[in-house]
């Protein structure tokens, strides 16, 4: 098998999840998409790692799944206060920063 | 002797090219189902199966544990804490007008031309590199992944102890009604 086809896929699947965080207005759906993405940064690791035959590969994508974990309950939470603020998540309508 | 061991080694190829692309083509058209569909909890169970067929992926990389752990934390963990915060923030569950920005052209543009940039740079780099991942050399055993995270790794992996803690903490901090 080629390198490639690994990093292939975890491109395809990358630009997909930019393009999910680009165009949906659902904050949950948006953390989805941020998930995608980081799925695919982590094909990207291990396939690096069975390449050159060490294990560091595989521990770093463990890494990123574990701080995944985190981000997901932080931006989760900060969802539901936003819904609890203003009764919706649209994220373009959170714009109180807006200058 | 040798010509039945490459054509050994040819069918093998076949075969793992076979289920590799079956899996990708399942993957992708689940992410792209979600990233499309008008309906949040779809949108959840569509990223279920992109994250078992990622999962998929790490078994032909050689990466049990990788794959074990996919599993664990993003089906069993993840999804189910997405899942409730749909529940959580949606009233109505089902068919939605408003998931959508109005102009996606913008959001396909970048994600068009960021693919070509990618693919591009892949094929540049990485033409033709070959990797053996199914072979015995290549599957890394789980207890070397052990070793090299409580003795390499250790550091870092102490911070992401923290770094969970931290954020277990901060998520009640942030989502506790008071």
């Amino acid at each position: 098998m080629l390198l490639n086809q690994f990093l292939g896929l975890a491109a395809i699947l990358f630009c997909i999840g930019v393009y999910g965080v680009l165009t949906r207005r659902n904050g949950v759906m948006v953390l989805m998409s941020i998930e995608l993405i980081l799925n695919a940064v982590n094909i990207n690791l291990v396939a690096f790692g069975a390449y050159q035959g060490d294990v560091g590969g595989q521990v770093f994508a463990l890494f990123v799944i574990a701080v995944a974990a985190a981000e997901v309950g932080v931006g989760l939470a900060i969802v539901l206060l936003i819904y609890r603020n203003r009764r919706s998540i649209d994220v373009s309508e959170a714009d109180l920063l807006q200058g | 002797m040798s010509q039945l061991a490459m054509l050994a080694a040819e069918t093998q190829e076949i075969a793992t090219n076979f289920f590799f692309y079956t899996i990708a083509i399942v993957s992708v058209l689940s992410a792209l189902k979600m990233v499309t569909t008008d309906n949040v909890v779809h949108s959840a169970l569509w990223l279920l199966i992109v994250l078992a067929s990622v999962a998929a992926v790490y078994v032909f990389l050689g990466a049990e544990f990788a794959a074990a752990t996919q599993i664990l934390v993003y089906i069993g963990a993840i999804l189910v804490l997405l899942l409730f915060g749909v529940m959580l923030t949606r009233a109505q569950i089902g068919h939605e007008d408003d998931l959508n920005h109005p102009q996606p052209m913008q959001g396909l543009m970048v994600a068009v031309i960021l693919f070509a940039t990618m693919v591009y740079a892949l094929a540049d780099a990485f033409g033709t590199t070959r990797l053996d991942a199914l072979s015995e050399q290549r599957v890394e055993r789980t207890d070397a992944v052990a070793d090299a995270i409580f003795s390499t790794y250790i550091v870092p992996f102490e911070a992401i102890s923290v770094l969970l803690l931290a954020a277990l903490i901060g998520a009640i901090v942030v989502a506790r009604r008071d």
